[in-house]
């Protein structure tokens, strides 16, 4: 039973670290008061152009650096439209969705010819799991050796960077000046404006914040939890994340609990496949599969109270004219 | 008050596409005084005063800021030469405490932790020496409209402004809280910094300033020491034609009860009951005024009246008609029927489709109107025609009534709306802030025509926050307090205990 459990938490922590990556990454741009919906997107492009570039050089670290770069290319591109443009975020955010989905499955087959996947790669051209000291000797030790070893020890780096990465955006975000100043002009850019402030760039630098994290989700997706990209891998990851960005209230702590249940959810799933379950009989697999999605709008549809966005999300900035 | 300028401005012109805001402006702003920009909606203050703060360029012109010619590309070179600007709609974030907005723009570090501590002491400070005192920890969204403005100004002060704009301060304010704006104003000025005061309300010009200057169609058309000017003259000004700025009208003749209103309750979405078990009685033939500061349930009890807003309970009687408006549910169309017209708080909200040309607007609310059309079709000829004579008679300008509402000023807006409440003819007629953003000349149209209502014999129940209006217009003054209406006055009863009334004191008290 605690074996089950440990095993569950372990592949809990796997599934949730990219929905974590992509959730954090559009906190940012969304508390600036830019929506998102194109953080599926920009994970399918870093996912697709990590796992080329990684095949193509055989380092896990220039994986990751492409990654970022096409992931952050899409978030310009997203804010080019949004910020200086200012088009509709929702309609920006599909055409990046689409851009990315077409585009990565194009050059895949084009350049690889392995209809749409990426070579698979191994050793240093993937991250690899890290042990822990000590955690092949303290294996064995009841309860503390589960813990230990299995859950907290033998995962890849960008695991531990997800987590990390949740204390590091709550310490940005309250008690940094360019946190304030974000929080900021989601909700008020005038008030921003007026401050001497430019909204412009500040909405740019969010938005970069946004491409970086969705940049280490789609190199986690192609070069960490697998070995090579797929087409349409991110299978909605994108807007699961987005889905536990609301149900946490835009808040980096939060946001870490909602991307765990949801990890959580996939795991038991994986778990539960083919097994009996007492009453019920063998449950079919979609039923268990599509289980994330139902409690997703479950919990969209009212379980969460009020969620009330930052109040300038979703329109551009425009200097009043008098 | 010295000779030396805080600032001029000498020949600023601004064009926005075809519209000329301002037209080689001259002004001269005293060191140490407080100066007074008075001008219509639109006449191009609030303009002026976004190229001070950096917002807008002129197109030509020069600024100089103590004797200095500078150049305002943006709000920090504003702040970085002592220009503090209190906004009309407050630049505040709502969900951040008082502290975070102070510092926004001005943390003095990437990290917050060493700001934070400066600006609390020294926010300590500035609330002492210029009696501006707001709890630092409190959430902007918690805070009322009075301490939220104080906050602007701390802002400015935070930054070291010494010279600080306002723009349009009062609209949002209780009388009482007018005035201790005015003191700290007066403060400020004694301390030594510069004051510009941007504003419709020749009452507060007279009551504070010591220079004032007449913006009218762009330009400055004249610049007084206030001492030396009256009301009279500055709205002569502003407007370029005499003004009544007393509406005219003789004793009422009250007849029948056209509207009566019993044991009227109203819950918000939050529980909490906004109106309650107000009762009320209107004559045909009478204005009743309802004063109280803005948020105390008098704009739920003109909508439930208008059964807009479900209720709780209440019976209405419109021309001898009862409706339990709690059985009835909401149902503007039945009490239009009964002949009740409705003119709204809000009229971008509730009044008008800004977005429709003038005529649609016209009939809105009366598109059933076998008048305008046949079945589910317009007949657009007669439309046309009906909002042309609306028109005219109203002085709706520009007279077209195939623009877009959106471009029409905000008095001509309202008049669209009345024309339309008034020229249905009704029994009684609901009027929520008649006047509120409408440029002096048609302030006195409006009120004309509502009294003009009233001495066709017909009822009229005003809403309204500026207690001049209440007293000008209202035949008797109901005052409401936290949902109730605490006190019947005559309109002639002093400003002072009308004031105090709306503050929720008790008639005794008020009287005293």
């Amino acid at each position: 039973m605690f074996e089950t459990l440990i095993f569950v938490l372990d592949s809990t922590a796997r599934l949730s670290t990219p929905l974590l990556l992509a959730a954090l990454a559009g906190l940012y741009s969304e508390r600036s008061g830019i929506f998102d919906i194109g953080l599926e997107g920009k994970m399918l492009g870093a996912a697709f152009a990590a796992g080329t570039a990684a095949a193509l050089s055989g380092s896990a670290w220039t994986g990751l650096g492409a990654g970022i770069l096409v992931s952050v290319a899409l978030a310009l591109v997203h804010g080019f439209a949004c910020i200086t443009n200012r088009g509709n975020q929702i309609v920006s955010g599909v055409a990046i969705n689409f851009l990315a989905m077409g585009l990565t499955a194009l050059l895949g087959q084009a350049w690889f010819g392995q209809g749409g996947r990426t070579p698979s790669v191994t050793g240093d051209a993937r991250f690899g799991d890290v042990t822990w000291p000590f955690a092949a000797e303290l294996r064995d030790v009841p309860v503390i050796g589960g813990l230990y070893s299995e859950l907290l020890s033998g995962h890849n780096i960008l695991v531990y960077a997800a987590f990390l990465a949740v204390p590091f955006s709550w310490w940005v975000l309250y008690r940094t000046r360019f946190g304030l100043r974000l929080r900021a002009v989601g909700e008020n850019p005038g008030a921003v404006d007026t401050a001497g402030i430019s909204v412009t760039w500040l909405r740019y630098r969010a938005v970069i914040c946004t491409g970086i994290l969705c940049g280490f989700a789609g190199t986690y997706l192609s070069i960490g939890q697998s070995a090579s990209f797929i087409a349409n891998m991110t299978a909605g990851k994108g807007f699961i994340a987005l889905a536990a960005l609301i149900f946490a209230k835009w808040k980096p702590v939060p946001v870490m609990f909602a991307c765990l249940l949801f990890g959580f959810l996939d795991a038991v799933a994986i778990r539960l496949q083919g097994q009996q379950v007492p009453g019920i009989g063998e449950v079919p697999v979609q039923a268990i599969q599509a289980l994330p999605y139902i409690l997703t709008v479950v919990l969209l549809a009212g379980f969460i109270g009020k969620a009330v966005p930052p109040r300038a999300g979703g329109t551009a900035y425009v200097k009043e004219r008098s | 008050m010295s000779d030396q300028l805080a600032i001029e401005l000498v020949g600023v012109d601004k064009r926005f596409g075809q519209v000329h805001a301002n037209k080689d402006i001259h002004l001269k702003v005293r060191k140490g005084s407080i100066h007074g920009i008075v001008g219509e909606n639109g006449a191009g203050k609030s303009t002026l005063m976004s190229i001070l703060y950096g917002f807008y360029h002129a197109d030509s012109g020069e600024i100089r800021v103590d004797g200095k010619p500078v150049s305002i590309p943006s709000s920090q070179a504003a702040i970085a030469l002592g220009i503090g600007m209190v906004h009309q709609h407050f630049m505040l974030v709502e969900n951040f405490t008082v502290l975070e907005n102070v510092i926004l723009g001005a943390e003095g570090g990437a990290l917050l932790a060493g700001g934070v501590s400066r600006a609390r002491a020294e926010l300590k400070r500035l609330a002492a020496d210029y009696d501006l005192k707001v709890d630092p920890d409190a959430l902007i969204e918690d805070l009322p409209v009075g301490l939220q403005q104080r906050v602007e100004i701390l802002k400015a002060l935070f930054r070291s402004a010494d010279i600080l704009i306002l723009d349009e301060p009062t609209g949002v304010l209780t009388p009482a809280e007018a005035d201790h704006l005015f003191r700290i104003l007066r403060v400020l000025r004694d301390e030594g910094k510069t004051v510009l005061l941007i504003t419709h309300k020749l009452r507060e010009i007279m009551a504070v300033t010591d220079e004032v200057s007449v913006m009218r169609r762009g330009e400055i058309v004249a610049t007084r020491q206030t001492s030396k000017t009256s009301m009279g003259e500055l709205a002569e000004l502003m407007v370029g034609r005499r003004v009544l700025l007393e509406v005219e009208k003789g004793p009422p003749q009250p007849g029948r009860p056209v509207l009566t209103v019993e044991n009227l309750t109203v819950r918000d979405t939050r529980g909490v009951d906004v109106v309650r078990n107000v009762s009320l009685e209107v004559r045909a033939g009478e204005i009743v005024g309802i004063a109280g500061v803005s948020g105390n349930g008098q704009s739920e009890l003109l909508e439930a009246i208008a059964g807009i807003r479900a209720v709780t309970s209440g019976i209405v009687t419109v021309d001898g008609t009862r409706v339990d408006l709690a059985r009835a549910g909401t149902d503007p169309a039945a009490m239009r029927g009964l002949g009740l017209a409705h003119v709204p708080e809000d009229r971008h909200r509730m009044g008008l489709v800004t977005r429709f040309p003038e005529c649609e607007n016209a009939i809105l609310g009366y598109h059933r109107d076998p008048t305008y059309g046949r079945g589910p079709f317009l007949d657009f000829d007669r439309i046309r025609n009906a909002a042309k004579t609306e028109i005219e008679k109203y002085d709706i300008r520009p007279a077209d009534c195939m623009l877009k509402t959106a471009n029409f000023s905000g008095g001509n807006q309202q008049k669209i709306v009345l024309a339309r409440e008034i020229e249905r003819d009704p029994v009684i007629l609901l009027v929520g802030q008649p006047t509120r953003g409408v440029d002096i000349g048609a302030i006195e149209f409006i009120h004309k025509r509502i009294v003009a209502l009233r001495d066709a014999g017909k009822g009229v129940l005003l809403v309204s926050v500026e207690l001049d209006e209440i007293r000008a217009l209202a035949d008797r003054v109901l005052v409401m307090f936290d949902g109730q209406v605490v006190g019947e006055r005559a309109p002639e009863t002093a400003e002072s205990e009308l004031g105090l009334l709306m503050a929720g004191a008790s008639g005794q008290e008020a009287a005293e």
